[in-house]
């Protein structure tokens, strides 16, 4: 589940990260990279399509009112009813409304982030309605009680013993550890629900405004279950899915699968426009669209940190963070998580809640060098640093006022050429004594957070002198 | 005889005055004269990098300072602080001021070491043997900020005696990356450990990096793991003279 967080606690969580999570992270995330690798090898115009794909969604952000009023139209054309969703509060009302409405007793899921993002399934919970997810990471972390610890693989960071003993736990199976018999039980699992649903909810990848279709890629099969066999179809999605037309999607889609798990493309592409126009045909009978707002047009607000909205979630930046793939999706304590998470979340949730995370990077840059849509990762966590650091007109400066000091000394000391200068030559003469083979294996907090990890090099200094002496 | 300004950079100053010594030697042997400008410090990275931008800000415009009263090029033994004047200076003043001008200037004009060797002066053989197993690791900002990829291996190559050797995942972030090192200790050291065992497949005798930040990290990584690897700036093997193995 993934509460909306008062406070994001990335330091704490980093210092005790389960030591499981790493290995199964980086075994999965490096087979997608391998794949990636592969595809991008057989594509030419890669780099053509990145930026294609990242004019494309700047020009619609920059445009969003416009594109949204006309897939407003196309969808209500289409049979279909729009709902605009201020907040995640908002949202969750709006669904349990329908759900309400239509006496739901049980909704199947496809996997979708919007309604990770507005912790759906709670609220469901809390209502007496079950919603249950059919996207199988999605269904593992649904019985294991958590939210998704990545964008398009949410239980990466669980091993498949581990998953043979929750199913054994929770559904009172006998489960080996076989990624095939353990599918094969969450399936039968779901079958049942499948047939018996009265709801289908789902968010989108993509929604093209020309026609108002809602566009779902999975590679299960069960995003066309949920949305055509119950009576009732509501999708969640943010409002920064939409794309202009079938032209822009070929695009997006080109570049989504190739990025996220390195496959030309998924398994399955759902196209849907509205609901069934008769009997017969497939697709419910209703079908409802919450656009999400939830922050988003607060942060197209701001022309650095709106970038981020281009993302199209392939999860590619968390395949090549080293940060993330070290840590886990978790440590980033909200659905979202890795660089994208690290610049969406402070935006959404005020730099204060989430003012730990701009610097949860050691600003590498893998993520820019392979984001489909060339979002500038790194100049954006450094525009949410000095944010939380300096403050801007949308909130005050977070940072503890002692880390301002600090800077400040800092600032002093390497801004008067003269005190830099006499700092060179004393510290040598000053450490010396902590010194011991060109090392320093201990130093008094706050430094020791560098030598409890590696011994600090001595200071040498000198080369001023050297130089003197020389040019005599 | 061709001029250039040294920009030896807060951290090699510190903790490596021994590769500064030998790229001045360098230099001076392909006919590159060295001039020092006295007033420099730090180019304000650890700062911008923070999230204090008006305290980098003055200590960008210090810096433009010292080396815009010279039209000579400015050469520096570090990827991540040339970065940093190449894509961070002309951010922080406005369009049209004197200082924006002045920094897009700089930009133009400022070398990492390897960069100015291989591409402005055409060198990639310096004369220089080092008998020995070697592995390199490439710096992020060298390598992303500044595109530095084939440089530093063409003058390792034609180092006499020298053996290049594949570095796994030589283009992974070694987890200095500044403050980050020390905001976050644990990730860093998660980081630096894949790092080291890296080195240590590697089967080298020594891993060359071009930035003092990513020597500091993985010298003082190895040097706790009790490792006889050494880490050395791409300086330190260029100028080395030693016999056959």
């Amino acid at each position: 589940m993934s509460e909306t967080p008062s406070y994001i606690e990335f330091a704490e969580y980093s210092e005790h990260v389960p030591t499981n999570i790493p290995a199964a992270v980086q075994q999965a995330t490096a087979r997608f990279l391998g794949n990636r690798q592969l595809r991008i090898g057989e594509m030419p115009q890669w780099e053509e399509l990145r930026q294609a794909a990242s004019d494309i969604r700047l020009h619609t952000l920059l445009n969003l009112d416009s594109y949204l009023e006309k897939l407003e139209q196309q969808v209500t054309q289409a049979g279909g009813t729009v709902h605009w969703a201020e907040d995640a509060e908002a949202a969750r009302q709006i669904v349990l409304g329908l759900a309400r409405q239509h006496n739901v007793k049980t909704a199947v899921k496809v996997k979708s982030m919007a309604t990770e993002e507005i912790n759906l399934n709670h609220a469901f919970e809390q209502a007496g309605i079950e919603a249950i997810e059919t996207d199988l990471g999605e269904f593992i972390i649904q019985l294991a009680g958590m939210g998704p610890s990545h964008i398009i693989v949410p239980a990466v960071h669980m091993k498949k013993e581990e998953i043979a003993q929750l199913f054994q736990e929770k559904l009172g199976v006998d489960a080996p550890p076989d990624p095939i018999k353990l599918t094969a039980i969450a399936r039968t699992a779901l079958r049942e629900k499948f047939l018996n649903a009265e709801m289908g909810i789902s968010g989108a990848n993509f929604l093209v405004a020309e026609t108002g279709t809602l566009v779902i890629v999975t590679n299960e099969g069960n995003g066309r279950m949920c949305t055509t066999l119950p009576d009732l179809h509501v999708a969640v999605v943010g409002i920064d899915k939409v794309v202009p037309d079938w032209e822009s999607l070929t695009v997006l889609l080109k570049l989504l699968a190739r990025s996220a798990t390195g496959q030309k493309i998924t398994t399955y592409t759902s196209f849907m426009t509205g609901p069934r126009r008769q009997e017969g045909e497939s697709g419910p009978k209703e079908f409802h669209l919450v656009m999400l707002d939830n922050g988003r047009s607060k942060i197209l607000q701001d022309p650095v940190g709106r970038d981020v909205l281009k993302c199209i979630r392939c999860g590619c930046c968390l395949n090549v963070c080293p940060v993330y793939k070290n840590v886990g999706g978790y440590a980033y304590g909200w659905f979202i998580s890795g660089p994208i998470g690290a610049i969406f979340s402070p935006q959404v949730l005020g730099t204060e809640a989430a003012r730990e995370l701009p610097f949860a990077s050691s600003l590498c840059g893998a993520c820019v060098d392979v984001c489909p849509v060339k979002i500038p990762i790194t100049q954006i966590l450094l525009h949410l640093r000095r944010r939380v650091v300096e403050g801007d007109s949308i909130a005050p400066a977070s940072a503890a006022p002692m880390v301002r000091s600090g800077a400040k000394l800092g600032a002093l000391a390497f801004g008067v050429p003269w005190l830099y200068k006499l700092g060179t030559q004393l510290l040598p003469v000053l450490m010396a004594p902590l010194a011991k083979a060109g090392w320093i294996k201990a130093l008094p907090a706050p430094a020791n957070r560098w030598t409890r990890v590696r011994p600090f090099p001595a200071f040498a200094g000198g080369f001023r002198q050297w130089w003197h002496r020389r040019k005599k | 005889m061709q001029k250039v300004q040294l920009f030896i950079t807060c951290l090699t100053e510190q903790f490596y005055p021994g590769v500064l010594k030998k790229m001045v030697g360098i230099l001076e042997k392909l006919d590159v004269e060295p001039v020092f400008p006295e007033n420099q410090t730090c180019c304000g990275q650890p700062f911008f990098n923070s999230g204090f931008q008006s305290e980098a800000r003055k200590m960008a415009s210090a810096w433009l300072k010292t080396f815009g009263r010279s039209d000579l090029p400015v050469v520096s033994p570090s990827g991540s602080c040339v970065d940093m004047v190449h894509h961070h200076y002309p951010e922080l003043f406005s369009a049209g001021s004197a200082e924006h001008t002045l920094a897009v200037d700089l930009a133009g004009r400022t070398f990492e070491l390897t960069d100015f060797l291989v591409n402005q002066l055409k060198v990639v053989d310096v004369g220089a043997s080092y008998p020995h197993k070697v592995t390199y690791h490439a710096s992020c900002h060298q390598l992303r900020g500044l595109g530095l990829k084939s440089e530093p291996k063409q003058l390792l190559r034609a180092v006499r005696g020298l053996e290049l050797v594949d570095l796994p995942e030589e283009d992974v972030c070694c987890g200095f990356g500044g403050v980050f090192s020390v905001v976050y200790p644990e990730v860093s050291r998660s980081m630096m450990e894949n790092k080291v065992k890296n080195i240590q497949r590697s089967g080298a005798e020594a891993v060359v990096a071009c930035d003092a930040g990513c020597l500091m990290n993985i010298g003082g990584g190895l040097n706790k793991a009790g490792s006889p690897i050494k880490a050395l700036h791409i300086i330190d093997i260029l100028a080395e003279k030693g016999g056959d193995r």
